[in-house]
């Protein structure tokens, strides 16, 4: 069926239903609901205790380090898909090309652990 | 030009059928995993509204639009309101390329699984933004903890699908789908390997148990949605059993055939194999206890990684030399 329309059309659509999905709810819930804050309902919940301090505290490095390694990953297996898709048709070579970057990628990953970047306190 | 608006109006109407398809299936999953989990802890759960409680979720979904919409004091409001959008919108765009049977899909885009991938990963930002727009200790923890495990597991699932890409040689879904027209790939040793390392990362990418860290409820509340109500705290339950169905009906693609089948027409296959998954890991959810977050982070990269780099490597011999 889809002949006409490119195919970026349909996801452009998707987006904006679902805007318009949550959208709408909102507006509807907006229509219906009460409307009667206070300082103690709005206060940010901590258990009925009263607040104490922001909440915009420093968290772990770990994080960050998890989020490198991440990106790393993330990215190799970006280059790694176009490949999937061919390398039936590109033989040994590629094949022996891709275990290559597997192997400096694996490698990587030894080294981090190794420095202790994975372990997790 | 005429075509042109034919296919305008064919969309529309299938962004409609998907949309209630969405919140139909939120609404019965939501019902189920109440309906199960009273199965399994011996209660009967939901009896009242409707026959077995069948209409709960609907009594649910009004008065949660009739709630009040609290803003925590000292939200970042424009953060804290735009999250619900960013985890919600993806769940919904997914729908773009999930095939429920041979011409029963919105688009079959070229790029299938890589499209979803990348369109299911933008939900880590409405998770964080949430967690940092509410102001609240709770969330920002969860909001943390919920990113970094998300991204953690996301390479292991993306190298299990990679070796499905491998296999079948296209990113299409409906090419994946007929590249099993010979047989089911879970039946293969190497991609039933990397069928266990996606449900396994799947359940984490969906925060459930034994990976459900972020929302931990008995020490973090509800984790990065503590701080939403109504139909705010609605969109992130909608968005939740959504990513549930999409990790299942993505399984049942690209392991179990998906919508091929003898017999039954194809979109019952699939629902079939997709509701099938989700009666696992609603089992799996009710079984198993909670991890522990380093426990969970070190499976990930020491357990899962590797051998789904493995397994990548022992594919592609396989095919090479078999070809």
């Amino acid at each position: 069926m889809q002949t006409v329309l490119p195919d970026y059309i349909p996801i452009m659509f998707f987006c904006l239903l679902g805007i318009g999905f949550v959208g709408s709810a909102f507006v509807v819930s907006w229509l219906l609901r009460p409307k009667a804050p206070s300082s103690e309902k709005c206060a940010p919940y901590e258990c009925g205790e009263i607040v104490r301090g922001t909440a915009r505290i420093q968290f772990n490095i770990r994080f960050y380090l998890i989020a490198l390694i991440f990106v790393i990953f993330d990215v190799e297996i970006l280059f790694t898909i176009p490949w999937a898709v061919v390398f039936q048709k590109m033989g040994m070579q590629a094949y022996l090309d891709m275990v290559a970057f597997i192997v400096v990628l694996a490698l990587g990953l030894v080294y981090a652990w190794k420095k202790g970047a994975l372990e997790w306190q | 030009m005429t075509p042109f608006l034919m296919e305008m109006a064919w969309l529309v109407l299938k962004g409609v059928m998907a949309l209630t398809f969405i919140a139909v299936s939120a609404m019965f999953l939501i019902w189920l995993e109440r309906k199960v989990s009273a199965r399994i802890q011996n209660r009967v759960g939901p009896m009242i509204t409707g026959f077995h409680g069948a209409l709960q979720s609907v009594a649910d979904t009004v008065k949660l639009l009739l709630k009040e919409n609290i803003v925590p004091t000292g939200a970042d409001f424009w953060v804290w309101w735009l999250a619900p959008f960013f985890v919600a919108v993806p769940a919904i765009m997914v729908f773009v390329c999930m095939p429920f049977g041979p011409s029963a899909i919105v688009c079959d885009l070229n790029v299938g699984i890589l499209f979803m991938c990348s369109v299911t990963s933008v939900s880590v930002l409405g998770i964080f933004m949430a967690g940092w727009g509410s102001s609240n200790k709770y969330s920002l923890l969860g909001g943390m903890r919920s990113a970094a495990q998300i991204i953690s597991y996301e390479v292991p699932l993306l190298l299990s699908i990679l070796v499905v890409v491998m296999e079948a040689g296209t990113l299409s879904m409906q090419g994946i789908v007929h590249a099993q027209e010979a047989g089911w790939f879970f039946l293969k040793p190497n991609l039933l390997v990397a069928f266990i390392i996606y449900i396994i990362s799947a359940t984490a990418e969906v925060n459930r148990v034994p990976f459900d860290i972020p929302e931990a409820e008995s020490e973090l509340v509800a984790g990065y949605h503590t701080e939403y109500s109504g139909m705010k705290f609605a969109m992130f339950f909608v968005a939740e059993y959504t990513n549930f169905f999409i990790i299942a009906g993505i399984a049942a693609t690209l392991f179990l055939g998906g919508w091929l089948g003898p017999l039954a027409p194809s979109p019952v296959w699939f629902l079939l194999k997709a509701y099938g998954i989700i009666f696992f890991l609603m089992w799996v959810r009710w079984t198993l206890p909670r991890l522990r977050m380093d426990q969970m982070m070190s499976f990930a990269w020491k357990g899962l990684t590797p051998v789904a780099l493995l397994n990548v490597l022992v594919t592609g011999w396989l095919l090479v030399i078999k070809g």
